[in-house]
């Protein structure tokens, strides 16, 4: 009787151990497959995937402000910025925007002007929008019947 | 060769845009109706690579392109490429076939149009050579006060290149012309920026008697080589003296017009000015701007460049160019005491009419201090530069106040 329980006893811890090296190896084998997937195991490195989601938001990225300006464009950044960047640059550069000065009633005309000969569609409601925006950040400087010399770059002049 | 390159770019400009779409994921949206010659502006950031043009030059504007030079830039007594400014009103055209350009004389005062090949055009009528001064309507824009709209040119937009052509009035005696013959009108293969091909970017011309000058040719090439793909390559009217406008690039039709041409950019305010002066700020109606024709009397200091500094004692030798429009400069002065006095000093004659003209002087100074060196040129009729701003126009044309360098004397 002591000799059949004795017996079973070793047949119940021969099975569980088994039972753990089963385990074991369909733990490595899952392990083993993960790694063939993932080898640097970045699933398990939070922070490493969070600083790569952000970087390839490129969305924002092309939108970014920089000291004041808006990267991409070179416009000031200020109230109706965007709404400005997505009329007004389509056809042209910003650059366009940004070399020239005019009071309210000349970037008005210079709107219209657009819509009657170069196909800039009706711009409603923005409208207020992107001229407060051009008179508030490009307005005309007074320069009089001539300026005086500046930004004079000086050098030896040799011979 | 220059057909070649055409065929690359077009084919690099493929490449990059299916490798553009590779790394985005995604086809680019409208990519097939992208203008022709438009590139994503992210693919086109150098000028200087794309154009051959020196890294001192200012980009204004790159869509459309518009590149100044600077006074010192433009010391070569012919203006090479490098330093030669870009003026477009719309997009350049990308795929130019040379051998398959023509050229079609036609409008209300033709006897019947006409159509050449561009090799017709070099080998049926005889090829001349001139130096022409081509200088934007708006060069100096940047100074008006109250400021005008457009591209804020400052002193760089002229150039006097060698243009060698056939003359406009050769082709027009074998097209055969109506006695009722007032204007041409040039129609060129750029796009208009807004990408509707029944747009014309622009579509200016001349009256018929500038049409008819000797020196108004239709060039084939600038400095001796294929003219530029920037500057008009395969075919550019060129109409010395008068605003750049009316030199046409990429030209492949011109209309004999019986009245003044109405194409874009000739009617409205562009490329006009108050028929009568008015006060700065004024508005001017559409019926009382009147057409440029001439450019006005105009010089330049090449060198040295602004900013010099020299010693008590030393001279500075400067040189620069002068250019009066359909006249000639007959005299030509500098002061370096603000206009208080002027001594005169040469000026050569043109190589050729329509040609810029070049000056030197030798100067001294008295004493050690901040001086400008002024220069100002006086045409055939006696007209000369201010040293002021000229009449206030609105849309801030024909600036040719007097050029000036700064000089410091220790």
């Amino acid at each position: 009787m002591d000799k059949q329980r004795q017996f079973r006893q070793q047949v119940k811890t021969v099975y569980r151990l088994l039972l753990v090296v089963f385990a074991m190896v369909g733990l490595i084998t899952v392990a083993g497959i993960y790694l063939i997937a993932d080898p640097s195991l970045s699933a398990f490195k939070k922070t490493t995937t969070e600083s790569e989601y952000i970087t390839t938001s490129k969305e924002e990225d092309d939108d970014s402000i920089e000291n004041g300006v808006h990267v991409r464009t070179g416009l000031i950044d200020a109230e109706g910025l965007m709404t400005v960047v997505n009329n007004c640059t389509n056809c042209h550069s910003s650059k366009l925007v940004i070399q020239n000065r005019m009071n309210r009633e000349r970037w008005i005309a210079t709107i219209r002007w657009m819509q009657e000969t170069q196909n800039l569609w009706d711009l409603g409601g923005n409208e207020e929008i992107i001229v407060n925006y051009l008179v508030t950040n490009y307005p005309p400087n007074k320069k009089g019947r001539r300026e005086v010399l500046t930004d004079i770059e000086w050098y030896e002049l040799q011979d | 060769m220059y057909l070649h390159i055409m065929k690359r770019r077009n084919f690099v400009k493929k490449t990059v845009l299916s490798s553009m779409a590779a790394i985005i994921g995604a086809d680019i949206v409208f990519g097939s109706i992208m203008p022709k010659g438009y590139l994503p502006l992210a693919l086109q950031q150098d000028p200087y690579k794309m154009f051959d043009k020196d890294n001192g030059m200012e980009v204004l504007n790159d869509k459309p392109w518009n590149i100044e030079a600077k006074a010192h830039l433009l010391d070569d007594k012919i203006t090479p490429n490098r330093y030669m400014f870009i003026r477009n009103n719309g997009l350049i055209p990308s795929s130019i076939d040379a051998s398959k350009w023509t050229l079609t004389i036609n409008g209300e005062s033709v006897k019947q149009q006409k159509t050449y090949s561009l090799e017709e055009l070099k080998s049926k009528f005889k090829q001349h050579t001139y130096q022409l001064t081509l200088e934007c309507g708006g060069n100096g824009r940047s100074e008006f006060d109250p400021p005008a709209k457009g591209n804020q040119w400052t002193v760089g937009a002229v150039s006097c290149a060698e243009w060698t052509g056939v003359r406009l009035r050769d082709i027009l005696e074998d097209v055969g012309i109506t006695n009722d013959a007032i204007y041409i009108g040039y129609h060129a293969a750029d796009t208009h920026l807004s990408g509707d091909p029944k747009k014309e970017p622009i579509s200016r011309g001349v009256p018929i008697a500038k049409a008819l000058q000797e020196e108004t040719l239709l060039a084939f090439k600038m400095n001796g080589k294929d003219i530029p793909l920037a500057h008009g390559y395969p075919l550019r009217l060129v109409a010395g003296g008068w605003p750049a406008s009316a030199s046409g690039k990429w030209v492949n039709r011109i209309s004999i017009r019986d009245k003044v041409h109405d194409g874009t950019k000739m009617t409205g305010t562009a490329y006009r000015v108050p028929c009568e002066s008015v006060a700065p700020g004024d508005k001017v109606k559409d019926e009382d701007m009147c057409i440029i024709e001439s450019m006005p009397v105009k010089s330049l200091i090449t060198y040295p460049k602004s900013g010099a500094m020299i010693s008590k004692g030393k001279k500075i030798n400067i040189r620069g160019h002068a250019w009066a429009g359909e006249l000639e400069v007959t005299k030509m002065e500098y002061s370096i005491d603000f206009g208080a006095t002027w001594k005169e000093c040469p000026i050569e004659k043109p190589s050729n009419r329509l040609a810029w003209q070049h000056f030197s002087a030798s100067i001294g100074f008295p004493m050690k201090g901040y001086y400008e060196v002024w220069v100002r040129a006086t045409d055939s009729n006696g007209i000369s530069q201010p040293m002021v701003l000229p009449g206030w126009n609105p849309k801030g044309y024909l600036n040719n106040a007097c050029h000036r360098i700064a000089v410091k004397v220790k």
